[in-house]
């Protein structure tokens, strides 16, 4: 930072050097529009292939660098009828006509997956086609969600515009008490902010508390940014970051530069972990969420643990955490779709899936799932409480279904009591 | 600006969502299925009843949610002429204009009701309420308006490789 102040450089957010670096400049202010190149397109089977093959065929356009470009199933798989299985049918077709050298196909979902494959590194400028795309903003990349249109655009040009955005800087003092999770810090945060908080800023989480985060939980904060309304959820990468990346295979990267200059212009909210009980939302958003003591005792019909948000190994250690030696309570049903394959194979080396098996959990596919409504929805008038990110009227099926958020741990208390509990009460 | 009022107005909420705008369960399908599921869970007459320049007015935070640009679409799709709120999901407002559905962003929008027509200016930009008031929405772009007008990224990517005649 001494180094910034001789040189005269004004102090500058992680986002700003981010989006410099990708629009090759040396500095950038916030509210320009600036046109930047993209080191990583990402996109599945719902919002890739169905939708840009057409569109390339019509311009008669190319994949501007396949090497840049990964594609995930797993929206649509497994298929359950006709219609998913010709839109994963594009997919597998067109990833072998285009010789795309990234596909993961069946092996969890795309916010997971592809970190866990090394894609995602700090410095990178990245765009994904699913709104939880900030996912990557946990590794100190710029990742951002768009639609297929602008895809395409990217697909065709590797560049994409954007407006530098102002940063919100959630500052986390103190260290979570135990059964308190980043799915509670999140809920915490869009209930206080709102759904549209964010206001298409980059929010950049930070403080103690955040840094003692694992990266999976830290991946929570940053896909639930999508919540809070932010473009993107950006972490300063550390020893944490680099651990996983080693472990993911990805090659070494330069983290020096990646971080907030003090001084430099931002919005900071303070928050302190130590004090922090577990969240619920309660139909039908995620900002109406406030502390579990307001909703205990709700009965449930279905305790959910899946998706990006919700399903990642460290998630399937917390709800087992709270399930070992137990059964679900009578009638209740307890879902289990872990997030990625690699994640339920470590989850049953370790004992967790089993666990988890033994309390009476159905394994569902590694898959999206009923989180988007497209695998198997829930039912009319069905109460569910889910570690997903979001319980919109109708986003999980039916629109009389009311559907409860949480973290793992919360989700596993009302599988084994049958209403929604605090996790506190029921760990040992 | 003295516009006649041809405009009729669809009035919602705050928090339109993407999965009202376009449900999951019907996004297996193309557009014109989709088109036809539009807002059903809160407005079911919505997609058989709506007309071609009829405008949606919401309040804020419309087209939260996710990044399915169908959201945006099917309102294209159903003739739709613009949305007009009091601010949007920053990554629906990206999309609208990618698929050529222009959004108006008007701090007064909720100040319009259900069933009365109303006029709009996308270069002012604003819009004009049955009692003559102007309503004044924030600046758009110019690249954005030029996207816009020339029905989305597609339809201008197309015009530029000369596939295409530009409209007057």
């Amino acid at each position: 930072m001494t180094s910034m102040a001789s040189s005269g450089a004004k102090a500058q957010t992680l986002a700003q050097k981010l989006i410099a670096h990708a629009s090759g400049r040396a500095a950038v202010a916030v509210g320009e529009i600036v046109t930047c190149g993209v080191d990583l397109a990402m996109f599945h089977d719902s919002s890739g292939p169905r939708r840009l093959k057409p569109m390339l065929e019509e311009l008669g356009a190319q994949i501007w660098d396949r090497s840049r470009v990964v594609l995930v199933m797993d929206h649509y798989v497994p298929e359950r009828d006709d219609d998913s299985r010709r839109i994963v049918r594009i997919a597998r077709e067109w990833a072998r006509d285009q010789q795309l050298p990234h596909v993961y196909d069946s092996q969890g979902i795309c916010h997971v997956v592809v970190p866990q494959h090394g894609h995602i590194r700090p410095g990178m400028l990245c765009v994904g086609g699913d709104s939880h795309s900030p996912t990557g903003g946990a590794f100190g990349a710029y990742m951002f969600g768009v639609g297929s249109t602008e895809m395409l655009g990217v697909v065709v040009t590797g560049e994409i515009w954007l407006r530098v955005p102002e940063t919100i800087q959630m500052w986390w003092d103190g260290a979570l008490p135990r059964g308190v999770t980043a799915k509670d810090m999140m809920l915490h945060m869009i209930g206080r902010f709102g759904m549209n908080g964010g206001r298409y800023q980059a929010v950049e989480f930070a403080g103690p508390a955040v840094q003692a985060l694992s990266m999976q939980e830290r991946m929570t904060l940053s896909n639930m940014s999508a919540e809070l309304g932010a473009q993107t959820g950006l972490i300063a990468p550390d020893t944490t970051t680099a651990a996983f990346l080693a472990e993911a295979g990805a090659p070494p990267v330069d983290m020096a530069p990646w971080f907030t200059d003090e001084g430099a212009e931002l919005t900071r909210h303070r928050f302190d972990a130590s004090t922090l009980e577990p969240y619920v939302a309660a139909p039908h958003s995620p900002a109406n969420a406030h502390g579990v003591s307001r909703y205990a005792g709700t009965p449930v019909d279905v305790a959910y643990i899946g998706a990006c948000t919700g399903a990642k190994l460290d998630d399937l250690r917390a709800a087992a955490q709270v399930l070992r030696g137990h059964k679900v309570a009578s009638g209740i049903r307890l879902i289990v779709a872990p997030a990625s394959i690699q994640d339920q194979e470590q989850a049953r080396d370790e004992g967790v899936l089993q666990v988890l098996l033994d309390a009476g959990a159905e394994l569902f596919p590694t898959a999206c799932g009923a989180c988007s409504g497209y695998g198997d929805p829930m039912g009319d008038d069905v109460t569910v409480i889910s570690t997903t990110a979001r319980n919109f009227k109708g986003r999980m099926g039916s629109p009389s279904a009311q559907v409860y958020l949480g973290s793992p741990y919360t989700v596993a208390a009302a599988a084994l009591r049958g209403f929604v509990t605090d996790p506190r009460e029921v760990l040992a | 600006m003295n516009a006649a009022l041809t405009h009729r107005v669809w009035r919602l909420g705050a928090d339109v969502d993407t999965d009202l705008l376009a449900p999951g369960h019907a996004m297996k399908h193309g557009i014109d299925v989709i088109a036809t599921h539009c807002l059903e869970a809160v407005r079911p007459e919505f997609a058989r009843e709506v007309r071609r320049g009829d405008v949606l007015v919401a309040g804020p935070n419309f087209g939260i949610g996710s990044s399915r640009e169908q959201a945006a679409a099917a309102l294209v799709h159903l003739g739709v002429a613009a949305v007009i709120a009091p601010s949007y999901s920053g990554l629906y407002f990206r999309n609208a204009f990618n698929v050529g559905l222009l959004l108006l962003t008007c701090a007064e929008a909720e100040s319009l009701h259900d069933g009365e027509h109303i006029a709009f200016d996308a270069d002012a930009p604003a819009v004009t309420a049955p009692d003559g008031r102007h309503l004044a929405c924030e600046p758009i772009p110019r690249f954005l308006l030029d996207m816009v007008r020339a029905g989305g990224l597609v339809h201008q990517l197309r015009q530029r490789a000369g596939k295409e005649p530009l409209d007057a």
